[in-house]
């Protein structure tokens, strides 16, 4: 390389060069100018303020306990984890209802597969704020009062505050069981690999599922009667205006749940329809030639190839699922956003907040795309 | 070579758009584009709404025409942007209106470390609770586990926190930002209460209840809630033109001035309504504006009792706190001199 302008080799640095100085000082003169502008206007900034006081009560703290008393940081932290209940809950169920709609679009059946496409077709076509008043409203505006709660099974209350539901009471047992469960499902984990060396090594299957249940179950249930059996069981109670006891879904968190697993499913369903059309037919009638059986043959040869091309347009369905939870605020589901909104409205500290706010989504998202991307990998054909 | 003038092009530009706003002062600017932004609330009979024929309506937007008249001698030249309780402080921090009238509490957080200045108070009011008369609640004292409803951003939703927890009550909010959706689920049913200045649920009763005779308010007035016109900070001269703006219209009421009858007073021999009307003197010149800037308040816009009479008196209010101070209220405009 010459260091001469005739070199396009070094032509092409010095543009790169000039080009992230100028970005560079863009983004100076944005920050210096925007504090120089706070400070004359004696803005109040920095982030001193997560520290103080809220004063404000949220709505559904079911994560993490909070009070009006309780620190603005506090207050974004529920708001982070009522996000994560909405965005866990909706990621898994869009996937199992899309995937199933999905499927029933190709069935045979051509009323079920013209069901299954207007479903979509309507779905996407509609916009997602608009599909949450539906619900919301539906919820709302149809359901009866606390006083006349509908009882659909016993225990079990229907109104316009919410769905009730009994759960056993709390019991220092069920965390142990709980930690035993998850002990269980890492342990029937490693027993499967160790199931697979040796069938590739013997030609033998231990068996399998058999084993494996025995792992899942057997620990939490010698726990559950080694505490004795607890089986109280908390039931709601209609006590002044509200319901109060068992376990609560509001129907904010409905709408925006119900509505957001239905507005992604139909995406989903089309991903995962294209995918398995994506498999040619000649590899289920190759599978079946060398003798596999139809359900060794979808998840040795069929699914392997598909997920190669469903997971990556999957991972932008969950990002949006994500941040669509955003819309939360509309409806009232006090979600991160819905919560910072408040405290910028309440310190006057908006640079911050959208700063959080950004910087939040940031790496939620950067974060489910380094899973799925770690999981592609893990998929992609290895030769 | 080409690449090079284009970037120092685009970065010309971005300089030039994110020049220091304070460079020149509002009352300039609201001079040379000729009309001022005005500030207010989405829909809240009596305060800011517009009517069938899309002209807005009620106190606050009759400041913002005030200011208009005091600014241009026509109270015309007003153009709204309606605003909820989230996006108030940042639309005016930001510069995208001049002022902000929308029933908004003066507190000493947003007169400080938001950078906004209030003016003074053009409605004294207090917060209040609503609720369905079929619940049969006669005191916030008894609504421990009730569900509320709350805008967000309001003094409302603090207050109510502190009112509870000093009862030692507890309560379920639904918050929602839209008026219209937050008012939606208190008809639903979707809420026990629905709570906010009074004057906010005499309106909405009067003016968005399928039945207003179905829903009370509860005699508890929670807090002090003094509602006033908001301007930024570091810009005194547009201060004080907002801020005198409002006290003309309360000293024309005092001084018995209307806009039917200012006319008749212009050739008044008491000095005070010669130095209001711009008879003499030049207060005008000392705020920038035509010295006939009150007269033209007053002209065009009416006193501050006539624009009362005009939008709250017919939604059922009375004047109560605000009436002048010479009949008992807290309404008093420093010396016009
Ligand atoms: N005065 C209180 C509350 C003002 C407020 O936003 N009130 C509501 C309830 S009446 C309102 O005007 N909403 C209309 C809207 O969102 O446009 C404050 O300044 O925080």
């Amino acid at each position: 390389m010459k260091l001469s302008f005739g070199d396009p080799r070094f032509r092409a640095l010095v543009y790169q060069a000039a080009a992230i100085g100028a970005a560079l000082f863009v983004a100076w003169y944005l920050v210096s100018n925007t504090l120089a502008n706070l400070e004359a206007r004696r803005i109040a900034s920095g982030f001193a303020f997560l520290g103080r006081e809220a004063g404000f009560e949220i709505g559904e703290t079911s994560s993490i306990a909070y009070s009006a008393a309780d620190s603005y940081l506090r207050a974004l932290a529920v708001g982070l984890a009522n996000t994560f209940r909405v965005a866990l809950i909706g990621i898994v169920a869009a996937t199992v209802l899309g995937t199933v709609i999905g499927l029933t679009r190709l069935s045979r059946n051509w009323l079920v597969a013209k069901l299954a496409a207007a479903y979509v077709e309507f779905i996407r076509n509609v916009p997602l704020l608009v599909q949450l008043f539906f619900w919301y409203v539906l919820i709302t505006e149809n359901l009866p009062p606390p006083r006349a709660a509908l009882e659909p099974l016993p225990g079990v209350y229907l109104t316009n505050r919410g769905v009730y539901l009994p759960v056993p009471a709390a019991h220092p047992a069920y965390l142990w069981m709980l930690v035993t469960f998850v002990a269980g499902i890492v342990s029937a984990m490693l027993f499967a690999r160790w199931a697979a060396r040796r069938q590739a090594l013997t030609g033998r299957r231990p068996p399998m599922l058999e084993i494996a249940l025995a792992l899942v179950i057997v620990p939490p249930a010698l726990v559950f009667l080694a505490a004795g059996a607890p089986t109280a069981i908390d039931v709601p109670r209609l006590s002044g205006f509200n319901f109060t006891g068992g376990m609560t879904f509001t129907p904010e968190f409905a709408a925006l749940t119900g509505g957001l697993v239905i507005y992604t499913a139909a995406f989903i369903a089309e991903i995962v329809r294209a995918g398995i059309l994506a498999i040619h037919y000649g590899q289920f009638e190759a599978a079946h030639a060398l003798g596999l059986r139809r359900s060794l043959t979808m998840r040795l040869v069929v699914l392997p190839q598909a997920l190669r091309v469903i997971v990556p347009p999957m991972t932008s369905q969950y990002l949006n699922l994500t941040k669509n939870s955003s819309l939360a605020v509309a409806i009232g589901y006090p979600d991160l956003v819905s919560i910072a909104n408040t405290a910028m409205n309440q310190t006057g500290q908006a640079v911050e907040g959208i700063i959080i706010i950004m910087a939040v989504y940031l790496s939620i998202s950067l974060s489910i795309s380094a899973f799925m991307n770690w999981y592609n990998a893990r998929i992609a054909l290895q030769r | 070579m080409n690449t090079l003038v284009m970037t120092v092009g685009v970065l010309a530009a971005a300089l030039a758009a994110v020049q220091p706003a304070s460079a020149q002062t509002t009352l300039d600017a609201v001079r040379s584009k000729g009309y001022v932004q005005c500030g207010v609330n989405t829909g809240l009979a009596g305060f800011s709404q517009p009517d069938s024929k899309g002209m807005w309506r009620g106190i606050d937007v009759d400041l913002c025409r005030a200011v208009s008249a005091a600014v241009f001698g026509d109270a015309a030249k007003v153009r709204y942007t309606p605003l909820t309780a989230q996006q108030r402080f940042t639309a005016l921090q930001s510069g995208e209106v001049d002022v902000l009238a929308r029933n908004t509490t003066w507190t000493i957080t947003r007169d400080t470390s938001l950078g906004l200045n209030f003016v003074g108070v053009n409605y004294y009011d207090g917060q209040g609770f609503m609720v369905p008369k079929k619940l049969n609640v006669k005191s916030a004292k008894q609504l421990n586990g009730a569900t509320v409803c709350v805008q967000p951003g309001t003094t409302t939703e603090l207050n109510l926190a502190d009112y509870f927890r000093a009862n030692r009550m507890t309560f379920k909010p639904v918050v929602i930002e839209k008026l219209e959706e937050v008012l939606n689920a208190y008809f639903a049913g979707r809420c026990d209460v629905y709570t906010t200045d009074v004057s906010g649920l005499v309106a909405v009763r009067a003016s968005r209840a399928p039945n207003p005779a179905d829903h009370v308010i509860l005699p508890e007035v929670i807090s002090k809630e003094p509602l006033g016109p908001v301007v930024r900070h570091g810009d005194d001269r547009w201060f004080d033109v907002v801020k005198w703006s409002l006290f003309a219209m309360l000293e024309a009421e005092e001084l018995g001035l209307g806009a039917k009858t200012i006319d008749q007073h212009l050739n008044s021999t008491n000095p005070s309504i010669q130095r209001f009307t711009g008879a003499t003197g030049d207060i005008g010149k000392a705020l920038g504006l035509d010295n006939r800037w009150a007269y033209s308040i007053v002209k065009q816009v009416g006193n501050y009792g006539e624009s009362f009479e005009r939008n709250l008196v017919p939604l059922g209010f009375e004047r109560g706190l605000n009436r002048l101070w010479t009949q008992g209220g807290l309404m008093y405009a420093p010396p016009i001199r």
